[in-house]
């Protein structure tokens, strides 16, 4: 018996969580249809101002991409509450910092999809125009669903067990994530509107580094969480 | 002779409660071990203990002469635990779930053990079907299952006979005592005694979290 | 201010307080001279920030809120360094006494963090016209103190001590990583909107009043957190104490 590398086990966890993704899907379309919700709210708050919509875009798109992350964090993480799933991985053994690897993928796959399926309902609610950048466009989107699932995977894996978890995770993860949709939100713009200064170049950077450096505190920090003392 | 658990002056404390105290036992490998006690005396923690889901707040507790915490990745493949809280992901099939296992393990073959393992357990109907629709019966049956795949060397039962049908107690029966002649050690709680001293060496018995002489 | 002077000043502040905790010959009076130093301070920093110092440049007297202002923020700072040392500190050793010492920085650092907010909040309404601005200093410290507000939720939603220790330091490690991201983006975000704006250039007897505010908040600060302590060691050895070893007779029975 050879047990799976770091990797192969990270990749076996995010295939299982592909698979509970497909078997559950009407838990999925329900996150999509809860932040279609959203953006057409913000529509709505903001008037039928078709000018002011354009411009503030890309802050309603990651709004209503946080707002769903708080979703579909805690329901990864419930999945894992149930029958205390992460305690059998763990004994099996798995190793946590490879469910840490497998579950920020599984995370961030999930809300990438969900931000691709959103970028239509932008272009139909707040007329943005993809075609300037698209690759671009595509790079921030991912870069930014890694970053809210990097701090939202350790965040998710200390409240599923908490009490008030439906409050604990927001509270604990929007404070971590300002930066995050600061350059998010800037970057995104980049790409749907002109870039007379180029900023964009260093967005993305500022992206790359949220990324890089949550993502190693979490590596460090989840299985310290994922075990009880 | 090797000692397959060695607790010395073990407690654990849950918030303000001790659901352990001050408890010291050993067994020797290869023999087997009656836990018995109420609901609350402290049997599943105790099992939690030893299977490192969980670690004492206070004492020495050693498996296979293994630390239980600071040597717990070694220890991990050697112990097996069927509990209440199954371990399944209730999303997924049976045997997908068996199939995850598997894989983690590095088992060989893994579609040919798991059909093996499924039909043996008497689940293969159902292998498809998600572990959300199946009975506390069927559920046992999958963790057991689960639970042959690790082969432990110490391998802790829950209330095994808890859910399960006549024939069901007869097959788990079985099982044990197959598991006993493979030379691993059995640590089996439950509430009907008679039947678990007719196929365990030893009794421990708890009361309030303590060892005490059965009355 | 040099970049070194900080660490120095949080370096005697650690050693203080983990005096204060290890010497208990010290603990009668010690918090009572430094609690009693501080309250003369405060007094005296009353006379030299509202009278002896010149009023600033360009924000007259409003500008004096700057002496109790910016050391209540340094204080709130410092106390989420320590905070966040001592998470560390479990992680890599358990022990109630750093687990406790967590507890009681944070608190007192949401204090003097919301109290150091608030007066930047009073500051900003004469001086910018508006109650809030995209200052990078004041967004990083509300964010930050959001993070601690999180954080000792967490902690007081979480009865089993061990599990409590142990998330709390992962989530204060997790939200001091992001004070300097923080720092950063909002400067960067703000620098495009070309609303930066400074106190102008703080002239000598400024600092020295300002460092004055600095030392008194230091001495409260002190005070506060050892205190602070004592009371969360009295709650965890309430429970810490193994059972005895041979139960109780009313168990038994």
């Amino acid at each position: 018996m050879k047990r799976p590398s770091l990797l192969g086990a990270a990749w076996l966890v995010l295939k299982k969580d592909w698979q509970i993704e497909w078997r559950t899907r009407a838990r999925l379309t329900a996150i999509i249809f809860f932040s279609l919700a959203t953006l057409l709210l913000f529509s709505f708050a903001m008037g039928p101002d078709i000018v002011t919509l354009r411009a503030h875009a890309p802050g309603y798109l990651w709004l209503g991409l946080l707002f769903a992350s708080v979703l579909s964090l805690g329901e990864s993480f419930r999945v894992e509450a149930e029958n205390q799933a992460l305690t059998g991985l763990v004994l099996t053994p798995v190793e946590p910092r490879a469910i840490f690897i497998g579950k920020v993928l599984g995370n961030a796959s999930l809300l990438f999809v969900l931000s691709l399926v959103l970028l239509p309902v932008a272009v139909a609610l707040y007329d943005v125009d993809l075609g300037r950048d698209p690759l671009s466009l595509v790079l921030v989107l991912f870069l930014g669903c890694v970053g809210i699932s990097a701090p939202g995977t350790v965040y998710s894996a200390i409240s599923a067990n908490a009490r008030a978890r439906d409050v604990m995770l927001p509270l604990l993860l929007f404070p971590v994530l300002v930066p995050l949709l600061l350059a998010a939100v800037s970057a995104t713009k980049f790409t749907l509107q002109p870039d007379p200064q180029e900023q964009l170049g260093s967005w993305l950077k500022l992206l790359t580094a949220f990324d890089l450096i949550y993502l190693s505190v979490g590596f460090l920090l989840f299985p310290k969480v994922a075990e009880e003392d | 002779m090797a000692l397959a658990l060695e607790a010395l002056d073990i407690s654990k404390r849950f918030g303000a409660r001790w659901a352990l105290s001050r408890l010291s036992f050993t067994l020797e490998a290869g023999r087997s071990l009656l836990l018995t006690g109420h609901n609350g005396s402290g049997k599943t923690t105790l099992l939690r203990l030893i299977a490192t889901a969980s670690f004492p707040t206070a004492g020495v507790l050693k498996v296979m002469g293994y630390h239980s915490q600071d040597e717990r990745e070694a220890l991990r493949p050697l112990v097996g635990l069927v509990s209440h809280a199954s371990f399944h992901y209730e999303d997924l099939s049976a045997a997908q779930n068996l199939t995850l296992t598997a894989k983690f393990l590095g088992v060989e073959q893994p579609a040919s053990v798991v059909t093996g393992l499924l039909d043996r357990m008497g689940l293969v109907a159902r292998a498809d079907s998600p572990v959300r629709q199946f009975s506390a019966g069927m559920r046992k049956r999958l963790a057991i299952a689960r639970l042959l795949m690790r082969a432990p060397k110490v391998a802790l039962l829950d209330e095994p006979f808890g859910e399960l049908d006549p024939a069901g107690i007869a097959q788990m029966e079985g099982l044990i005592q197959e598991l006993q002649r493979q030379g691993t050690s059995v640590v089996l709680a439950t509430h009907l005694v008679e039947q678990g001293q007719r196929l365990t060496h030893e009794r421990l018995h708890l009361e309030g979290g303590r060892k005490v002489t059965p009355v | 201010m040099t970049p070194i002077l900080p660490l120095v000043v949080l370096a005697l502040v650690v050693a203080a307080i983990v005096g204060h905790v290890a010497v208990p010959a010290v603990r009668p009076w010690a918090w009572k001279a430094v609690g009693a130093l501080g309250a003369a301070m405060l007094v005296s920093l009353w006379y030299f920030g509202l009278y002896w110092a010149p009023p600033e440049q360009f924000m007259s007297d409003v500008g004096r809120i700057l002496y109790v202002h910016v050391p209540h923020v340094w204080m709130a700072l410092l106390a989420f360094t320590l905070n966040v040392g001592c998470a560390v500190a479990y992680l890599m050793k358990k022990s109630w006494v750093t687990d406790a010492l967590a507890e009681s920085a944070a608190e007192v650092g949401v204090y003097f963090g919301a109290v150091g907010v608030m007066m930047g909040s009073i500051w900003a309404r004469p001086t910018w016209g508006v109650w809030w601005d995209w200052d990078p200093r004041l967004i990083s410290t509300t964010v930050m103190l959001l993070a601690y507000v999180g954080y000792l939720a967490l902690r007081s939603f979480t009865e089993d001590p061990e599990r409590r220790a142990t998330w709390s330091a992962a989530a204060a490690i997790l939200s001091y990583v992001s004070l300097p991201i923080v720092w950063f983006s909002v400067r960067w975000w703000n620098s495009l909107h070309q609303v930066q704006s400074n106190p102008s250039t703080v002239d000598k007897p400024m600092v020295a009043v300002l460092r004055w505010g600095a030392v008194t908040m230091l001495c409260f600060l002190f005070v506060f957190i050892v205190k602070r302590y004592e009371i969360a060691r009295s709650r965890q050895t309430a429970a810490m104490e193994l059972p005895p070893l041979e139960a109780p007779r009313a168990e038994v029975a």
